[in-house]
């Protein structure tokens, strides 16, 4: 589903991105996590082209992402996206954010639109919210429309980057019980976190970043277990004490 | 000093229709101009914004260009020299047969000077929505067009709703420009009176009423604009 083959990325003369190579199959939870300043957010961009690399080769849904003949604005509504920062869209109501895809994109009847809409906002459990505004609900419960948006465009795979590190506490397992959902209900996700319960409890596979670099690339337990690297047991050893 | 006032010589004929008339133009002046000025400037801040380098350079050598000869300069170019650059034909139609050439040139020029002011504030403004909402319009697969109509513009000119009007309000003051190559506006109109009355202070006093009201209004309606678009639950920056 999604291929990355030695992706390097410089900014400059700053090298973000160094020979990364991974993959997620159909119906894989990757988590990617790693220091800040890694690359993770970096990396998880070019999968949808929102950055470009500028060595290597990323594959789609066997289309090539910086490819000059791939429509990247179809590639990107096949692909989910989640922000840290949400990013709704600020001058429409929560169901109007989850409608706009579709409506514009997909090219559905605004009564498609709608239908469909409101079931998601139900599976995320914010129907009564429908037409709050985003300056009118809680960080936790706009996360939750923003998963809402981009289950709307019925994409084959979805890409989190840090979905909840801008939350409350309290807000996080909101956002994360949906997201185990949809890990379990077999979504293709690749999904940038710091969230170890939730990588160990729905992710196949973690990919652990460094300086640019892919450290490490290992099954869930095995990872959590068996570090290969001394890089990733410390990461492991800061992140899990607290 | 020696000075006899006389206020009633406003309200006199035809010296109070002198001041509707200039009124008149001042007004229809600066709004032909502001629709040059809005409509060229955005199109301008989206090429400024946009991932095109060729409209990027584009956009930056017009504000360039235009923000930095001073107005004046650029309403005399426009009316004296430009015509005589065209050829013949079009050199005379532009000075002579054109309807109303000091008004249309007036216009032009104001309306070119201003679009390239109010580029920079739609620039301002889109990129004040930022990257993270380009991105999350990009995200969902629209194309560069749609993330500006759907998603940056929108809330683009809300942001700049203030800036905005004090634009407008600078056509409107610079409008009086216009009068040194011969419009007829409110300024030229109260010079006018004067000239014929020696009345200048009751004249100069009754523009700077008018200039002021004009003003006034225009703010207080675009505050009511400003509250009318306001996303629920946003609050306000000023
Ligand atoms: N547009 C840019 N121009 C220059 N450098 C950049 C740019 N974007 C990111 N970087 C740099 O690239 C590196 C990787 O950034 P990235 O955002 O991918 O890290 P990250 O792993 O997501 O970190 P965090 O956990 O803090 O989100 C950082 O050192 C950052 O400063
Ligand atoms: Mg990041």
């Amino acid at each position: 589903m999604i291929s990355i083959q030695k992706a390097s990325k410089w900014y400059g003369d700053f090298q973000v991105l160094n020979e990364c190579s991974t993959s997620v199959s159909t119906g894989e939870v990757v988590v990617v996590c790693g220091p800040s300043g890694s690359g993770k957010s970096t990396l998880i961009k070019c999968v949808n082209g929102l950055e470009s690399i500028d060595q290597g080769e990323i594959i789609v849904d066997g289309d090539i992402v910086d490819a000059k003949k791939t429509n990247l604005n179809t590639l990107r509504s096949k692909i989910g996206m989640v922000f840290q920062s949400f990013e709704l869209f600020p001058h429409m109501s929560a169901i109007d954010n989850v409608i706009l895809g579709q409506v514009k994109v997909l090219k559905r009847t605004e009564e498609e639109a709608q239908i469909r809409a409101i079931e998601l906002m139900n599976q995320v459990g914010l129907f009564e919210h429908s037409s709050k505004f985003p300056a009118q609900l809680s960080g936790g419960q706009q996360q939750r429309v923003a998963i809402a948006r981009a289950l709307a465009m019925d994409p084959i795979a979805l890409l989190f980057d840090e979905p909840t590190s801008a939350l409350d506490p309290e807000m996080i397992n909101d956002v994360l019980d949906v997201m185990v959902d949809l890990a379990q209900e077999g979504m293709t996700m690749m999904v940038v976190t710091h969230e170890m319960g939730f990588a160990q409890k729905v992710a196949h596979r973690v990919v652990f970043m460094d300086e640019g670099r892919i450290v490490e690339d290992a099954p869930t337990d095995q990872f959590f277990n068996a570090p290969g690297s001394d890089r990733a047991r410390l990461f492991l050893s800061k992140i899990l004490t607290h | 000093m020696n000075y006899n006032w006389n206020w009633g010589i406003l309200f006199r004929d035809p010296y109070l229709g002198w001041l509707v008339d200039g009124l008149f133009w001042t007004i229809s002046l600066s709004l032909c101009a502001w629709v040059i000025a809005f409509s060229l400037g955005s199109l301008l801040g989206i090429m400024r914004t946009s991932s095109s380098r060729v409209l990027r350079l584009l956009g930056t050598v017009y504000v360039e260009l235009f923000r930095n000869v001073p107005l004046l300069v650029q309403l005399f170019l426009w009316y004296f020299v430009f015509p005589e650059l065209l050829p013949d034909d079009a050199g005379r139609w532009v000075k002579r047969e054109m309807p109303m050439p000091a008004l249309s040139t007036a216009i032009l020029a104001i309306g070119l000077y201003t679009a390239s002011r109010v580029c920079e504030q739609v620039r301002s403004g889109i990129e004040a929505v930022g990257v993270g909402q380009q991105n999350a319009g990009k995200a969902i697969g629209m194309t560069e067009p749609q993330v500006y109509k759907h998603v940056l513009l929108p809330n683009a000119f809300r942001i700049i709703i203030p800036p905005l009007t004090s634009e407008f309000l600078t056509i409107f003051k610079n409008s009086s420009l216009a009068l040194t190559i011969g419009v007829v506006e409110l300024t030229a109109m109260t010079r006018q009176i004067e000239e014929y009355t020696f009345q200048g202070f009751e004249a100069f006093t009754a523009a700077t009423v008018i200039y002021s009201v004009v003003t006034f209004t225009v703010m207080f309606l675009m505050r009511i604009v400003e509250r009318r678009v306001r996303v629920p639950g946003m609050i306000p920056v000023s």
